[in-house]
């Protein structure tokens, strides 16, 4: 044990307060959002906005009320939209980023003026991202508009009112895709284990894969969550929100990887080119694997963001625009317009447990890493 | 143990003595008085206007104007509710007249009833019956209405309408009728619509025109369920009268919608009066040569009202001069040095029609004559729970044109709002 050093009970002094406000205004707010949403505040309007509102606990019901709720089809909508925004979003700033690093890594004439060009959409705020992007993607006028200039006729695509939608699945059916998805995982872990002769964890991973695969082929088909079948799917409504999105953080990648690539010594590169190896095979086989944990942390940084995105969207598509809706939108909305307190707090706590699918690994690797270290 | 209470007594002592100091020094001073509205912008003036008259009469009470800016006060709505859950209202607020009020704030126990001035003031009858029917609840008058607006209001271009050979439609069938005329002789969108809440605004006046007023009523009170054949066959009727609309609604606000009827692109707009103002300010049309209008098709002899009122919260700091606003709001006088500049019309029905204009003019004289009903847009028959999750209903009806279901969404929606048991 180490001794109390006057160091020491300096530095416990001086965290204290920061301790304390966090543990305050994070965590005990967090534990209380997390309480509220077990309980029935607000789902009575007379009691909502009471003096002394009558709050009873009703345990998961506002959850099952979100995902198979007859009324809370715009969650769900929202969910899968989420998804699909934060796929096309981390793919699109990681190409482009990627590539635009590639390209100032050359040294190009003006490079400084480029990288302050590149950046600048960062030190926006997204709602003025939003304003401005809206005005372009207005259905008459903007991009549209551009045909126009060369003698074309206006082109209509409806970029943020767009109803229309791919990749369309049944609500109903998630319980099913998901078994299966875990199953076919589970397969391939069993499979990988055998090869590596780990017999303890592939007779767990095949014992389990038989399982989620018989209930999926048994009793999937027959679990319905919702009375009626219900599609979602990627609307084309979000294709102009993502754009926006894209344009603002990609500049925010390029960064990171201009920076990566920088770091690699030149005498690696050197080393490469003296072992016979061409532009194209450096960057396969030396360049882009170094560059591997900027991707990851660029992922991280980028699917929170995405996560807990509402100003873009607010001010892109509206709040009841349902086809480019988001989670937190919507929080906002059952929460401060519909007075629905506890409602909004089950969104806000289901939006927390996939920011933190993302972030926990991450830090978990992090603190690791440092413990490797020390 | 027996230290504390005694610490806390003293503590508590010397607290109300600061307190009593505090509130003697500041009477002393000037009475004061907190106004919280969403009225900026163009609606500035008129509010300043009253202002102005509440110094003339009170010249020692300091005003302090909170204004929280915002289209049809969701940001102000907003803050009210942070100000009046953390203890601290303003004197007096500004709401949508009606349920938007008593069905957040009033069923929440937190407004004082105002019926004794109503009594007072004369105002039971200076207002017509139906208004002061449409603000209360449960035994109590809940606010005062400043000023009125008209939602079922129907806006057209003459000059185009004559050009295309076509007369202004009186019901919602022949309106569909009218609508694939205009279709054939290449009008794309006879009919313009905007954002979400311009289609909820003519969802109303659909539903109004083709269930009648009655029905209309009953389905506030939750003596008509939402899944009644009647519902489901005006909610089918309002899919058809989207059929005849821009495919680009959500992407315009009613100011460009509104702009469309100018420029002939389409024909008709249904909108609520403020619409006036806008053609005859902004954009310096003749009232009835650059723009017409009618009411709503079905809705010739309603009056389909929405108001901006105020009220009194429970427990604020000055009570007595927030009393005398609320007495100023609703005399003659201020109504009459509001409304003008406002552009709407007053709530009371002895006012002064030489102030006004040639709209305001015919909306008054409507006012006087008509069934009056509330509007669901715009927060006079519908909570604010009902409102505010309804935009989503429209816009998924908007996408399937699936009648039933959405009439079951609006129903299970009435339920959890407690007025569809």
């Amino acid at each position: 044990m180490k001794r109390l050093s006057k160091d020491r009970l300096w530095a416990i002094a001086v965290l204290t307060p920061s301790i304390l406000l966090i543990g305050i205004f994070v965590y005990y707010f967090i534990g209380r959002t997390i309480y509220v949403s077990l309980t029935d505040w607000g789902n009575d309007p007379a009691q909502a906005l009471a003096l002394n509102p009558i709050i009873r606990w009703v345990g998961l019901q506002n959850y099952s009320e979100l995902f198979g709720g007859f009324l809370q089809g715009r969650f769900r909508q929202e969910l899968v939209n989420t998804l699909f925004f934060t796929l096309f979003f981390i793919l699109g700033c990681l190409g482009v980023g990627l590539g635009l690093a590639l390209v100032l890594d050359r040294n190009p004439k003006g490079e400084g003026l480029w990288r302050t060009i590149f950046l600048f959409p960062m030190s926006l705020s997204f709602i003025v991202t939003g304003t401005i992007w809206r005005w372009m993607l207005q259905p008459q006028g903007g991009v549209n508009q551009a045909p126009t200039l060369l003698g074309g006729q206006p082109s209509t695509f409806a970029w943020l009112s767009s109803n229309d939608s791919a990749l369309k699945f049944d609500w109903n059916a998630l319980p099913l895709i998901t078994a299966s998805v875990v199953g076919v995982v589970l397969i391939v872990v069993a499979v990988r284990a055998a090869r590596e002769v780990n017999r303890a964890r592939m007779l767990v991973a095949a014992v389990c894969a038989a399982l989620l695969i018989g209930w999926a082929v048994l009793i999937g088909p027959r679990v319905k969550m919702l009375p009626t079948p219900e599609l979602h799917g990627f609307n084309f409504a979000i294709i102009g929100i993502i754009i926006a999105a894209v344009w603002q953080m990609s500049g925010y990648t390029m960064a990171l990887y201009l920076a990566g690539l920088r770091g690699i010594p030149e005498e690696l590169r050197e080393a490469a080119k003296v072992d016979g190896s061409n532009d194209s095979q450096m960057y396969r086989h030396v360049i882009f694997p170094l560059l591997s944990p900027i991707t990851l942390s660029a992922m991280i940084i980028l699917g929170h963001i995405s996560l807990k995105i509402f100003d873009l969207v607010y001010a892109m598509a509206g709040p009841d625009n349902v086809a480019a809706s988001v989670p937190a939108l919507n929080m906002y909305l059952t929460s401060f317009r519909q007075n629905q307190f506890a409602l909004g707090a089950a969104i806000g706590t289901i939006l927390l447990i996939l920011v933190a699918f993302v972030i926990v690994p991450y830090l978990a690797n992090q603190f690791r890493g440092e413990e490797g270290h020390a | 143990m027996s230290k504390a209470p005694v610490k806390t007594s003293s503590l508590k002592k010397a607290f109300l003595i600061a307190a009593a100091l505090a509130t003697t020094t500041s009477a002393l001073a000037a009475g004061k008085l907190e106004i919280f509205s969403w009225w900026a912008g163009d609606e500035g003036p008129a509010l300043e206007a009253l202002v102005k008259l509440y110094k003339e009469k009170y010249p020692s009470v300091a005003v302090d104007n909170a204004t929280v800016t915002g289209g049809a006060g969701t940001n102000a709505r907003a803050v009210l509710k942070t100000r009046m859950l953390g203890g601290t209202p303003p004197d007096s607020f500004q709401v949508h007249a009606g349920q938007e009020l008593i069905g957040t704030w009033v069923v929440a126990g937190r407004m004082e009833d105002l019926s004794s001035l109503f009594k007072s003031e004369g105002w039971t009858k200076a207002f017509p019956a139906d208004v002061v029917k449409l603000i209360s609840s449960k035994g109590g008058i809940w606010s005062v209405p400043v000023n009125v607006h008209r939602s079922n209001v129907m806006w057209y271009n003459p000059d185009k309408l004559k050009a295309w050979g076509v007369s202004v439609p009186k019901t919602w069938p022949e309106f569909i009728s009218t609508c694939a005329t205009l279709k054939k002789k290449g009008v794309a969108a006879p009919l313009v619509v905007g954002e979400n809440w311009t289609q909820q605004h003519l969802w109303e006046n659909v539903m109004i025109g083709t269930l009648g007023t009655q029905n209309w009523e009953n389905l506030w009170a939750g003596k008509l369920k939402f899944t009644d054949p009647k519902v489901v066959g005006a909610f089918t009727t309002f899919g058809k009268v989207m059929d005849c609309a821009n495919k680009d609604a959500s992407g315009l606000s009613w100011q460009q919608a509104s702009d469309r009827i100018v420029s002939g692109q389409s024909a008709f707009n249904i909108m609520g009066d403020w619409a006036a103002g806008y053609f005859t300010t902004t954009k310096k049309l003749a009232p009835g040569k650059g723009f017409a209008w009618a009411t709503a098709p079905g809705t010739s002899k309603t009056f389909v009202m929405l108001a901006d009122s105020f009220g009194l919260p429970k427990g604020v700091k000055d009570r007595a001069e927030a009393i005398n606003w609320l007495k100023l709001l609703g005399s003659k006088a201020g109504q009459d040095t509001f409304n003008p500049l406002k552009g709407s019309i007053a709530a009371r029905i002895d006012s002064d029609l030489s102030k006004y204009n040639t709209y305001s003019r015919s909306a008054a004289t409507d006012w006087k004559n008509s069934k009056i009903v509330g509007s669901m847009a715009h927060g006079a028959v519908a909570p604010e729970t009902f409102t505010s999750a309804f935009g989503a209903v429209i816009d998924q009806f908007v996408a399937t044109r699936n009648s039933a279901g959405a009439a079951a969404a609006a129903q299970a929606l009435a339920v959890r709002s407690g007025f569809g048991k």
